[in-house]
């Protein structure tokens, strides 16, 4: 950092990176070892598999259930991230740019959401659900996800909405441009980073959620990751089949790990923004 | 042109409503519609002895042990996770905001947890101690069944909620740490104080909002615990939770009155901790106002 630091500051900080670092990745080689063991070695007690199999893929991908969990996994996860960006875009730029009456209790309400208890809700949801026809649909699930992911959206798109210079669209207009390539070229970029923020917040909220999905799902045509592998059965019903969940875990696991990775910096910026700057 | 009337209050009411109306009818709604529900004996299963009982419900889980003892399961998984994610998250966000080789990757490393599905990480770690496929043992020379006994359930399951949860702790206290002017530690640090001196007397004060607002959120967040439980336990060995002991009343019994008291009694809970959390903190202002420079 400077030249101020000390050769036993490095030595510590320097450890304490490499210690972060096997402290995190340590499970996931783990579950990656296990993925790849073979089943006669499941039980051998070893951190590293002996001989390498790509046997418990093949099987995974083989049933119908993986693939379909999966492929409702994305849709849901997707368009709930989408509607919820966009409703809570509207709301974001109202609370900041119009000095409407009532948005501080608009925001208070908002976070009085946030601390909420999923599982308050899931047996009105439940019965109500059944009754409009909404259990076990993408529909049941994308609406509490959209609902649950407001509150931390707005928070976060409204505090980086307000460090947009909004006057610069005005003076773009100034310069001949019309409203529209006013807001698509100065406002959209300045918005971009924030919304794009918000949205990986809620898409790993709705990817990873399992009460909703183990509540609002009982078949294929709508039930989620977490809630596949958490009731998946191997070729025998009787023993849980590791190898086959192991490789299921690495296979949603792998997706999200580069995720963060790539967009590291905007993760972090939207989790503080939300929370501090608000 | 925008009409002088719809510029302010209208358009700004307008634009929130979508947002207003998503968020009552999912979820201000069902919370008063469960209430009504728990006031009744409501069971899926008998769907016609349905019969406004009033109190009864609340009354019938208060005197049972099973609603007691999952408070107090959650309260130690919560007590326990929170406490050991606040030392060590503060560790790490030391760690992020000074690793000097490789920062980039350190920070990289460290938001990884937070990606990854709950009940991934609770297999993992379940898979770990397992006695037949886990390495845990054979590593510690032990030849323990972790899921067998209370207290080394106990200790899976806060150890998962430390590891998948810490990130997201350091990460907001980063944030706090980052406000920390580092003139002001080199000022001290020439003054002659010392390390412990700097953090206690200057980074932490500074910290304080930081600090409050990641564990307030931590605690509602550890106190709602389902995933990591349904799967390393399933409420077996006596570790269910609130979370649970409701979810199998209303989904696996389908006893909706019964089911409906456990909820609002949860959302009670809930209230508590961020009365006191605000109280303790002073966090209102923090929360509610917007305006800050």
């Amino acid at each position: 950092m400077n030249s101020s630091e000390t050769g036993i500051d490095r030595f510590c900080w320097t450890t304490g990176s490499i210690l972060a670092v096997g402290y995190t990745l340590t499970p996931i080689a783990w579950i990656v070892s296990l993925s790849l063991k073979y089943p006669a070695d499941l039980g051998d007690n070893r951190f590293w598999p002996q001989r390498i199999t790509f046997e418990h893929y093949r099987s995974i991908f083989a049933d119908a259930q993986f693939p379909a969990a999966l492929w409702n996994s994305l849709g849901i996860a997707l368009l709930s991230t989408i509607l919820a960006i966009l409703i809570a875009m509207l709301a974001a730029y109202a609370v900041v740019r119009l000095k409407f009456a009532g948005r501080r209790l608009f925001m208070a309400f908002a976070l009085s959401i946030a601390m909420f208890p999923p599982v308050s809700i899931i047996g009105p949801l439940f019965n109500m659900w059944r009754f409009i026809g909404l259990y076990d649909t993408w529909v049941g699930l994308i609406l509490p996800y959209i609902t649950l992911t407001l509150p931390l959206s707005i928070w976060t798109l409204a505090a980086f909405f307000r460090e947009i210079p909004w006057d610069l669209d005005k003076a773009a207009r100034v310069d001949g441009a019309t409203p529209f390539q006013a807001f698509r070229m100065v406002i959209v970029p300045l918005a971009a980073p924030g919304v794009f923020s918000a949205a990986i917040i809620v898409f790993i909220f709705a990817w990873n959620d399992f009460l909703f999905a183990v509540s609002l799902t009982s078949t294929n045509h709508a039930r989620t990751v977490p809630a596949a592998i958490a009731f998946f059965t191997g070729a025998s019903r009787f023993e849980q089949p590791t190898g086959s969940i192991a490789a299921a875990a690495v296979v949603v696991t792998i997706p999200l790990i580069i995720l963060v990775l790539v967009f590291q910096r905007r993760i972090v910026a939207g989790l503080t923004a939300g929370a501090i700057k608000g | 042109m925008k009409s002088p009337l719809l510029t302010g209050q209208i358009l700004g009411w307008l634009l929130c409503c979508p947002a207003l109306i998503a968020m009552i009818t999912v979820t201000a709604y069902p919370i008063i519609y469960a209430f009504w529900l728990s006031l009744f004996r409501y069971d899926l299963r008998f769907p016609d002895s349905r019969s406004f009982t009033g109190a009864d419900n609340y009354l019938s889980v208060l005197s049972s042990p099973i609603w007691w003892e999952g408070l107090l399961n959650t309260v130690i998984i919560t007590v326990c996770s929170v406490s050991v994610e606040l030392l060590l998250g503060m560790v790490f966000a030391l760690v992020m905001h000074r690793a000097i080789i490789g920062r980039k990757l350190v920070r990289a490393a460290i938001l990884i947890p937070y990606g990854i599905i709950t009940v991934v990480a609770a297999l993992i770690w379940k898979f770990a101690f397992m006695p037949t496929t886990g390495f845990i043992n054979s590593l510690t020379g032990l030849s323990l069944s972790w899921f067998g006994g209370r207290w080394s359930a106990f200790l899976v399951i806060i150890v998962t909620e430390i590891w998948k949860t810490t990130p997201f702790m350091s990460l907001l206290l980063l944030a706090g740490i980052t406000l920390v002017p580092n003139d002001l530690l080199r000022a001290a640090r020439v003054d002659g104080a010392s390390a412990w001196q700097r953090f206690s007397l200057i980074t932490l004060p500074i910290m304080k909002p930081a600090i409050a607002v990641a564990l307030l959120f931590r605690t509602l967040d550890a106190f709602r615990i389902f995933d990591t439980v349904f799967i390393q336990t399933r409420g077996a060995q006596n570790t269910e939770t609130v979370s649970i002991i409701g979810y199998h009343v209303l989904i696996s019994r389908l006893n909706l009155g019964l089911g409906s008291a456990v909820s609002i009694l949860i959302f009670f809970c809930v209230l508590l901790i961020s009365a006191g959390y605000l109280r303790v903190f002073g966090l209102a202002g923090d929360l509610t106002g917007e305006e800050k420079p």
